[in-house]
């Protein structure tokens, strides 16, 4: 069984030193549609961290039995199974939120964190660590997600999980919110800040020049 | 290791056992939860209705389940309309599937002027009857849907009991990608919401008025309704979805007796 500090090194490496949105640029395509508001934000980390934690662990328990020959397939069986489960457990018991999330829940299926943490680690880890370090790329996507959400829904609405925080105009308050944080381009721009924050702290993360 | 597990006959095994395994736990968790589910569905559509008659307030908050299910049955009576003679047909209306009435080619007609593209309308359709507490009718509420930019948009409209003023119309669900947030998405905006409301939808001469358009002194008339700004395609899709629902194809039949009467 791995010591504490691996553990520790596999669930929080992915936040900031090895995060799958900011270093590996993966997952990048959800980031940018679900974060308009923090709600839908936090649901689509859970169910991603959910889906990527279970895939790795069941991928791991297999990863000696799963002929090399279809073991993408095997693992976007795992993963779709999972994905599918999410989106009906999420339509039954938080319906309004799956209804703002509409196809991008499905579409974990073909985030690339999922695929990568499952090819990559998973399928030479055992199950504990491969679990941990599923949540921890959980964790990592919605430190990402989070952050972009919170500056999006607090100046594109003037609101934090649909509380009122700055009171627009349109209400008879006084701030004029910015539109352009609504649409998912916006996120591109917070994603780039996020990635240009996070290599001028850790310039070991700057690819090489080719 | 290597050659045992990649060999044909353990390849073969752990596929099918895997197959097995996952179509086994995805149906499970599909038949589990489908009846909570049909509930949410059912619940969604019931609290737009209340929110098309104005009897809740959804800016107000989340509302309680109870709540929606209270007022629903207190004050709504859903009937089903028989489109071509506009009478009122029996039924269980709350129970009633347009949606699979319309693929049913025996139970529905291909419109001659399918402005809204719809398709195809079922025979019956069904109408919401907003009562107050002395059973008075108050609102008329009337499905409408047709296809904005990208998607096929439904709305509830909201009539007075005069079947002439607009109360609300109220978009709820959209199939497909749904309208561009921002721009056709606007069609849920409560501030463009609150521009329908006091409309009248005929002229004097009882034709349709309604109109959904971009000039301004007509946006101020009493029959224009301001279009979206950026969202011409969807705008449009509102307005034929309207011309098409309240059209001769649609609940035209059923607005002329309601207009004479006929609900009261």
């Amino acid at each position: 069984m791995a010591n504490a500090k691996e553990l520790k090194q596999v669930l929080t490496g992915p936040i900031i030193n090895n995060n799958p949105i900011a270093l590996q640029i993966l997952g990048v395509c959800s980031a940018l549609a679900v974060t308009a508001k923090m709600e839908t934000a936090i649901v689509m980390t859970l169910a991603l961290t959910v889906v990527t934690a279970f895939s790795n662990l069941f991928i791991s328990l297999l990863r000696n039995h799963i002929p090399s020959s279809v073991r993408i397939i095997v693992q976007m069986t795992v993963i779709a199974s999972l994905v599918i489960v999410v989106d009906q457990v999420l339509q039954a018991y938080a319906y309004d939120i799956a209804k703002q999330l509409s196809v991008f829940v499905g579409l974990i299926i073909t985030n690339c964190i999922v695929m990568g943490r499952a090819e990559a680690y998973a399928m030479k880890t055992p199950p504990m660590m491969s679990f941990m370090d599923g949540i921890g790329n959980g964790l990592g996507y919605g430190a990402i997600l989070l952050s972009v959400g919170f500056i999006r829904e607090l100046f594109g609405n003037g609101s934090l999980f649909g509380i009122e925080i700055l009171s627009k105009i349109s209400d008879g308050g006084w701030y004029q919110p910015n539109g352009l944080l609504l649409l998912p381009p916006s996120a591109f721009f917070l994603i780039g800040g996020l990635i240009w924050m996070i290599r001028t702290y850790k310039p070991e993360q700057v690819e090489a020049k080719g | 290791m290597a050659s045992n597990k990649d060999s044909f006959g353990k390849t073969l095994f752990v596929v099918i056992g895997l197959c097995f395994v996952c179509s086994m736990f995805v149906s499970t968790a599909a038949v589990l939860l489908k009846p909570t589910q049909q509930e949410n569905k059912l619940l969604d559509k019931q609290k737009y209705i209340l929110e098309a008659a104005g009897l809740v307030d959804t800016k107000a908050g989340k509302l309680e389940k109870k709540t929606v299910i209270d007022t629903y049955n207190k004050y709504v009576e859903a009937r089903l309309v028989d489109l071509k003679t506009g009478d009122f047909v029996e039924g269980n209306a709350d129970t009633f599937d347009v949606e699979k009435a319309a693929r049913t080619p025996a139970t529905s007609f291909k419109p001659e002027h399918d402005i809204a593209s719809v398709k195809r309308v079922a025979n019956t359709g069904v109408v919401y009857l907003i009562k107050d507490d002395n059973k008075q009718l108050q609102t008329v509420i009337i499905p409408v849907k047709g296809y904005g930019l990208w998607s096929t948009m439904f709305a509830f409209l909201a009539v007075e009991a005069d079947m002439n003023t607009i109360r609300s119309l109220v978009y709820y669900d959209f199939t497909g990608s749904g309208e561009t947030p921002g721009l056709g998405g606007e069609v849920q905006n409560p501030q463009w919401i609150a521009k329908w409301e006091g409309k009248k939808l005929y002229n004097e001469n009882g034709e349709l008025a309604i109109q959904v358009t971009k000039l301004p002194t007509v946006a101020a008339s009493v029959h224009g309704v301001d279009a979206l700004s950026g969202a011409t395609l969807t705008s449009n899709g509102v307005q034929h979805s309207l011309t098409f629902w309240l059209g001769e194809e649609g609940f035209a039949r059923f607005i002329e007796k309601a207009r004479n009467g006929g609900l009261s």
